[in-house]
Formats: structure tokens, C-alpha cells, sequence
């Protein structure tokens, strides 16, 4: 399916959840509203047509107006085609709803989001930080953020 | 300055009631034992809390982050893309020319560069070397899990010679640095073809040497045989490739399904389990998957090596490689399985935001899925037959 037609089928189901698309991009994105995400993927995994059965990829970014964002990259491996899904929050309202139980594979992405932009993932099963200590304060990929003085009292040596 | 703070307990030990880190409630007759971070069957530095009801395996939690080093943070902060490459050497070290081709193949596309075809098939030759190598090192290290010491020192005879190609190519013989954006650090040195094919034909018959001795051996196909099952649908659910996918028998590789270099003009089977020696997509499948797949990469490379053309090994790039400001993810198939990268440009000379999608990440992430009712030695064998490298989980 091309991506006019993935964005067809999914509009006429959704109509509002899908805030924006842009599908002359040279990969085709869809914008969802990040409080409807977990339908819309459960449909892209398990309608006949579509068959989004592979999570790619999920990579938190930070727009540095406020803005964050979670990128999904699915692949379908029956009908090899490909889409990206986008979902914005803000800085001050990080929730994003989670769809680690739609694809295995988004569990651990999302967390390493978390953790690295916290990005809060609603519903997700076990949001704790991954790959940072758990004690760890703020969020790393964040643009604004500052590199702490202090460890857990430790000065940090540089 | 901060005050010094106590350190948050890591289980909360009411009376009568115990908790993993995942917030899961023990019964009075399971325990949690740490496997990891300094046991060597873990491959590196991780750690697995595992509960366990006497030998029985309940549930196991992988705590990863050992080794991250900030890759992504890192490469926002470089002052131009090409920095970014010695770092991806770093990140998944035993098939860091694949890691180069990964990023390198990111940019050129979000800049529209073609190589030489010169480029495109010493990139190929390289890449199937470095399988060959990483492989090699998966299935000896798996051999040391499983009590066979003697693969592991033939595995890594072999590995040597691929090294020392390596070496003779770029000088490095583990972090080459090799694969550059637009085309290669250095052309080939002279003799190399000749000293890759006698490689090819001195390693063909190690292959069977290694089956004969470990693959089709009585006490490793015991050990590894119906053991940590990968149903194909719970692979694909959860993001697996790679060998690990396709030891669950399903036909799936980037290689040859989302094309990138000149795979396409090649001969080439992707190789998948069959089930042959017990339950499809159990450790044994995982395994012998790999070791075909050494068979495949020197097939691959002995027809590379026939047509290599002549030609330039650095495409006409500008000198500073800036990228309108684009986003693009490229996936492509290492040893592990799908590495993709996700580069968000914002038009300035370095990236705005760099994800590594890792798969050996991925795919430690279905360990406890399938690790769940076997037994606690049988842990080992399914660690190891999903070939993670802590450097590449962590980043």
C-alpha cells in the first residue's frame, strides 16, 4: 500500500485522531493526537490490509520550542511497506499514550524515550529508566539540559 | 553543593511481601538471584534478576546501562557528521564495519550521494568479512557456554585471519573507522584480493570442521535442542531480527528484502531454521543459522572479489557535509540483525538528533518471553544464542 492509502484507510476510521500527514515527504509521516494511540495501532497491526506487524523503531526528540516527540517506525513484513508515525507533547505535559502492548519491540524503546527525554508513556506496563542509574536526575537528551554538578553527593569531575 | 542523599532501596522487603524492580509480589517459595553483571556467560555487563522457584526460571528482568557511553548525546554535540563514525565502531565492536556502513549509507541517502561502484563493492566485501568474523565469535563463545572449549580457540584462529585483513586494509584490527561518508578512508592495499580469496578457500572446510565437531555434537545438540522456544510470531512482535528471527523460521532479511549496496547482483540464499534438531525456533536453530550464514558471507565475498572494478574509493562530496534539514531512518542488516539509524537534520554541520535503533537492544528485550519455565542452566544457552553485545544494548 502506498502511503495516500494507508492515510486513506486509517482517516476514514479515525477521522480526528490524525492531526496532519505528509505524505510527499521522502518518508511518508502521519501525525497522530497522542491520546489515541494505542487504537489506531491496533488497528495498523490487524487489519488484513495493512498488517503493520514490526515496530522499527521508537526515537524520542526533543523540538527545543517546548516541543517533544515520539517516532514510531513501522514496517509491515507481508506487505513490505513502511510508514512513520509522529506524536507531539510539550515539555511541560510529557504524556504520550504507550503502544509497548500493540508491538513487543515499543516496550524497551519507549522506556529508553523516558529516560533520555522524559517522555511519560500512559498505560505503558513498566516505565522505569533503562539504560541511566534509576536514581538518576533529568533528562539527558533534553536540549536544555544542564550536566549536574553532583552524583548522589559525588562531584562529577569535569 | 548538595547534600549527600541515601540511596533508594532497591527491594521493598516488607514482611511477607517481596518485589522485583518490575513491581511483581514474590510467593514465600520464590527467590531472586542475580545472574550478572560480572558472570561470564552474560557476555558482558549485564545483569538479569532472575526469580527463581527452585530450578525453575519464574520470571527474568535484564538490567541494562552498564556500558552506555552517551552515544546520541555525543553525536549532537560533534562539529561535523563524519566525527560521528569512530563512535559507531564503538557501539556494536565486534561488527563495527557494518555499524560504519549503517551511518555512512544514513547521510548518503539524506544527501542524495551515490558512491563509486568501486566503493559500493569493497563496502559489500568488508561487510561479509566482518559477519563472517562476528559470527565466528558467536558461535565459539556460545561453544565456551556450553562446555566446548576447543571451538572457541578454532573460531578465533579463524577470526585472526580475518583481522589481519583488516589490519593490512586500515591499520586497526577492532575499530576501523573505515567506511567513511561518500566512499572509504583508503583504497585496498595491493595483494589484498588475492590474500581474501586464499582466505576463502582456507576457511570453507573449517566450516564442516566446526559442524563436525560442535553443530551436530550429541552433548551440544542436548544442551541447546527445545530449549527458550521463539515462537515466529512473538519474534515479530517484538522487534527481533536478525539470525535470531530467522532461526524461528522466518524468511526476513534487509539484506536481500529492503535493499541497500549491491546485495541484489550477488547469489545468495537467506538462510532460516528448520526445526531439524527439535522445536523450530529453538536455540539449536538460532545457532545453526549463523554458522550457514558464514557459508552464505563467503560466498558472497568470493564473487565480490570476481567483479571488483577499478575506480576512485571517495565519491565528490562537499567538503562540509551539510543536510537541508531532513530526517531519515535506514535500517540495514548486521550480524545482530536490523540496525537502523534515525538522523534529524537541522541544516546545520552536525546532527540535530542521532537514534541508534540496536538490535542487539531489540532483541535481549524477548528475553523474558522465552526464558520463562525453563531452568536456570538453560538460561545460559539462551543468553548466548541470542548473540547480544552489551556495547551495542547500551550504547
Amino acid at each position: 500500500m502506498t502511503a495516500e492509502e494507508i492515510y486513506k484507510s486509517l482517516s476514514a476510521k479515525f477521522g480526528e485522531a490524525i492531526v496532519e500527514s505528509k505524505l510527499d515527504a521522502p518518508q511518508p509521516f502521519l501525525v497522530l493526537d497522542p491520546k489515541r494511540m494505542k487504537e489506531v495501532s491496533l488497528f495498523l497491526r490487524d487489519d488484513e490490509a495493512l498488517q503493520f506487524d514490526f515496530c522499527s523503531c521508537v526515537s524520542g526528540v526533543d523540538y527545543n520550542n517546548g516541543k517533544l516527540g515520539a517516532i514510531y517506525h513501522l514496517a509491515s513484513m507481508v506487505h513490505k511497506h513502511k510508514i512513520v508515525l509522529k506524536a507531539f507533547c510539550t515539555r511541560e505535559n510529557p504524556h504520550i499514550q504507550s503502544v509497548a502492548t500493540v508491538w513487543g519491540g515499543a516496550d524497551w524503546h519507549e522506556r529508553e524515550a523516558y529516560d533520555l527525554l522524559g517522555i511519560i508513556f500512559d498505560e505503558h506496563p513498566d516505565l522505569r529508566r533503562i539504560l541511566l542509574p534509576y536514581d538518576w536526575e533529568g533528562y539527558p537528551l533534553r536540549k536544555d539540559y544542564k550536566v549536574p554538578e553532583f552524583y548522589n553527593g559525588m562531584k562529577v569531575p569535569y | 553543593m548538595t547534600e549527600t542523599r541515601t540511596l533508594p532501596t532497591r527491594y521493598v522487603t516488607h514482611p511477607g511481601e517481596l518485589k522485583t524492580s518490575s513491581g511483581r509480589s514474590l510467593r514465600t517459595d520464590e527467590m531472586i538471584i542475580n545472574m550478572g553483571p560480572q558472570h561470564p556467560s552474560t557476555h558482558g555487563v549485564l545483569r538479569l534478576e532472575v526469580v527463581l522457584d527452585g530450578e525453575i526460571v519464574v520470571d527474568v528482568i535484564p538490567h541494562i546501562g552498564y556500558l552506555h557511553r552517551c552515544f546520541e548525546k555525543h553525536a549532537e554535540h560533534m562539529t561535523n557528521y563524519q566525527q560521528v563514525i569512530p563512535y559507531c565502531d564503538r557501539m556494536d565492536y565486534l561488527s563495527s564495519m557494518n555499524n560504519d556502513w549503517a551511518y555512512a549509507l544514513a547521510v548518503e541517502r539524506m544527501m542524495k550521494i551515490e558512491v563509486p561502484p568501486r566503493v559500493e563493492t569493497i563496502r559489500v566485501i568488508m561487510a561479509e568479512l566482518q559477519r563472517i568474523a562476528s559470527h565466528l565469535i558467536a558461535v565459539g563463545t556460545y561453544g565456551i557456554d556450553m562446555g566446548a572449549f576447543t571451538p572457541f580457540l578454532w573460531a578465533f584462529r579463524d577470526r585472526e585471519r580475518i583481522l589481519d585483513l583488516f589490519e593490512m586494509t586500515c591499520g586497526a584490527r577492532l575499530l576501523y573507522n573505515y567506511i567513511w561518508i561518500g566512499g572509504l578512508s583508503h583504497d585496498l592495499p595491493p595483494g589484498f584480493v588475492d590474500k581474501a580469496k586464499a582466505f576463502c578457500t582456507y576457511f570453507k572446510p573449517n566450516i564442516k570442521e566446526l559442524n563436525d565437531l560442535l553443530s551436530y555434537n550429541e552433548i551440544f545438540v542436548k544442551r541447546t535442542a527445545n530449549v527458550g522456544v521463539l515462537p515466529a510470531d512473538v519474534g515479530i512482535n517484538y522487534g527481533v531480527s536478525g539470525p535470531t528471527l530467522r532461526g524461528s523460521g522466518v524468511n526476513w532479511d534487509l539484506r536481500r528484502d529492503d535493499p541497500y549496496g549491491i546485495y541484489d547482483k550477488f547469489e545468495w540464499e537467506v538462510q532460516v531454521g528448520k526445526g531439524e534438531r527439535g522445536t523450530l525456533g529453538d536455540c539449536w536453530d538460532r545457532y545453526i543459522v549463523r554458522v550457514r550464514e558464514m557459508e552464505e558471507s563467503v560466498r558472497i565475498i568470493e564473487q565480490a572479489l570476481a567483479v571488483l572494478p577499478e575506480g576512485n574509493v571517495q565519491a565528490a562530496i562537499p567538503k562540509r557535509i551539510r543536510p537541508d534539514s531532513a530526517e531519515i531512518y535506514v535500517r540495514t542488516e548486521t550480524a545482530r540483525g536490523e540496525l537502523g539509524f534515525y538522523v534529524v537534520s537541522d541544516g546545520t554541520a552536525s546532527p540535530y538528533r542521532l537514534k541508534a535503533r540496536a538490535p542487539a537492544f531489540v532483541n535481549l528485550s524477548v528475553l523474558p518471553e522465552i526464558s520463562r519455565g525453563c531452568m536456570l542452566a538453560d538460561l545460559v544457552a539462551i543468553v548466548g544464542s541470542v548473540d547480544i553485545v552489551l556495547g551495542e544494548v547500551d550504547r
